[in-house]
């Protein structure tokens, strides 16, 4: 069953990285550097695996680790989705296409 | 159970709301909303692993949220547009930190608990040990260096032989943990291994291939987080990895495209030193240089004028002067557009993110390909602090950048260069542009030179 499951992390693996693929061609150059601090904060996902290692409360070391984990990790959700929405809401359009 | 559907159903929720969010990253339009769409997936991705059964204690999840809140917060608030690519390299090592102190934890506790690791959360723990450390000390050390707290290249002698020896150590202590997992020393000696790597990995890259190795540093985060899915035999974070991982690869593979280098030489090689003429050969008494008065004159029949900008209006950080030029110029009926090489600043879409600061509506933000068959028609071409994505040189087959894309500003009627001096720029060559006939040098500061031209269009 164990193993079977983590096949299935393979089907999972390939087809987002096709979709993450043909989703971020689109994004034009004109974004490049909110696109880069967006996908950042998202992957601070890892934030998951920190909360489960630090609140899990198997060993002393790993409570530490766990909470440093989720400090850094959580550093880039909060300043990552801030800093991309600061950079997105500068860029505005001419007077003609706003109309 | 309920509680199992409920989180599961809360990972599935954030999975879309990613996917959908960064979908939305095609128009600026639609961007911010997408952002909000993630930034909700998040919450309910925290929340689900909160929730998560295992978690028994919450004190210490509590105290890693408020700091990474409160240091997340003011370095959002209070970075400068201009340290934008700094601030990106410092986020991808925080990133890879908890990558890879996740991956160290768990492997503790798998040890001293004598939990079963099958054979895939293995290769998984090394993989993701591996990624993120070598991302967190790579990242230091391109934040270092964007930074400008190291100047240069630092390549020890032999140094690619050393980067391979240092994999190939690595390689080998991985499959050994998977191997044999009870040897724990040769899992910590393969983490330390993999932190010297990335410092050698980074520390011989010039800062103008910084874009290339921040996307490719990206890639890696993204992947570290995908292995620790692997390992936890959590979806969310496999998919959240592979998304990241497949968006820095892409970035680093146009970038590179854009320097004509292929991806491999970036990351290996350095620009050979010059085969090209010699600065006097090129330059010996052909360039003219001119006065802010002189320029308005030029621009003062212009009617169309476009702008070059490159990591020099950055560093001088000329932008708010360029808004008020673009300003007055359009006032006067002139149509300016701002020409933006995929490779100008220290990051991918970095000018665009300055402009844009400084209001310049987007849509005159126009694309190297898309600018390129246009020139015929400029007037005028203002070159602000770019210098290699201008040069000529590039066509030529013997060059150093030879078949490097540039924008085209030589078929313009005339160019205008704000410098602060005739010094090459990261290739280390000379421009011919510069001794062209139709091109004119304006030795100043990009901020102060660019207000002194604004100035003598006002006086006209």
């Amino acid at each position: 069953m164990d193993v079977l499951l983590q096949i299935n992390g393979f089907y999972v693996f390939m087809l987002a990285a096709v979709v993450g693929y043909h989703i971020i061609h689109k994004v034009p150059p004109l974004l490049h550097t909110p696109l880069m601090s967006a996908t950042n904060a998202i992957s601070a996902i890892a934030v998951v695996g920190a909360i489960l290692v630090a609140g899990a409360g198997h060993s002393k070391v790993s409570t530490i680790l766990g909470t440093i984990a989720v400090a850094s990790a959580v550093t880039n959700v909060v300043g990552g989705f801030l800093i991309t929405d600061r950079m997105l809401k500068m860029f505005k359009a001419g007077k003609r296409e706003q109309k | 159970m309920s509680r199992i559907i409920l989180i599961q159903a809360a990972y599935f929720a954030a999975s879309v709301l990613f996917i959908f969010g960064l979908k939305a990253m095609n128009s600026p339009r639609t961007a911010r909303r997408g952002m909000i769409m993630a930034a909700f997936g998040m919450a309910m991705a925290m929340a689900g692993a909160i929730a998560d059964p295992h978690v028994t204690s919450y004190g210490w999840i509590v105290v890693g949220v408020a700091i990474g809140t409160a240091l997340g917060a003011v370095i959002a608030i209070w970075t400068p547009m201009t340290h934008m690519p700094q601030r990106t390299a410092l986020s991808h090592a925080f990133g890879a930190l908890a990558v890879s102190l996740v991956g160290a934890a768990y492997f503790y506790d798998a040890s001293i608990d004598l939990l079963e690791l099958g054979l895939v959360k293995r290769i998984a723990l090394g993989l993701e040990v591996m990624l993120g450390s070598l991302t967190v000390t790579g990242s230091l050390i391109a934040f270092a260096k964007l930074q400008e707290w190291i100047r240069g290249n630092h390549a020890i002698k032999g140094q690619n032989y050393v980067s391979v020896g240092l994999a190939a150590s690595i390689i080998v202590l991985m499959i050994y943990t998977i191997y044999d997992p009870s040897q724990e020393w040769a899992f910590y000696l393969m983490l330390v291994l993999s932190l010297l790597f990335g410092i050698l990995l980074v520390l011989p890259i010039g800062a103008a291939d910084m874009p290339v190795v921040i996307a490719l540093l990206n890639s890696y985060a993204g992947l570290g987080a995908a292995a620790t899915g692997f390992a936890l035999n959590n979806n969310i974070l496999i998919i959240a990895g592979a998304l990241d991982g497949a968006s820095g690869l892409i970035l680093a593979i146009i970038m590179s495209k854009a320097m004509n280098r292929p991806l491999l030489n970036v990351i290996f090689g350095r620009i050979q030193a010059s085969t090209a003429a010699s600065a006097d050969d090129v330059y010996g008494g052909k360039v003219k240089s001119t006065t802010a008065e002189e320029i308005a004159l030029m621009l003062d029949d212009a009617s169309r004028v476009v702008i070059v900008p490159g990591y020099g209006m950055a560093v001088a950080q000329a932008q708010h002067a360029v808004r008020d030029l673009f300003v007055v110029l359009e006032k006067r009926g002139c149509r300016v557009e701002f020409a933006i090489h995929p490779v100008a600043g220290r990051m991918p879409g970095h000018m665009n993110v300055l402009l844009a600061e400084a209001d310049i509506p987007y849509d005159r933000l126009i694309e190297m390909d898309d600018i390129n068959p246009t020139f015929d028609t400029v007037d005028v071409s203002i070159v602000i602090g770019a210098n290699d994505v201008v040069n000529p040189d590039a066509r030529k087959g013997d060059s150093p950048i030879a078949g490097m894309p540039i924008i085209e500003v030589d078929r313009s009627r005339s160019v205008v260069n704000i410098k602060r001096s005739m010094s090459p720029g990261f290739a280390g060559i000379p421009n011919p542009l510069f001794a062209n006939d139709n091109t004119v040098m304006f030795f100043a500061d990009g901020q102060a030179g660019v207000l002194d031209i604004v100035k003598e269009i006002k006086a006209l």
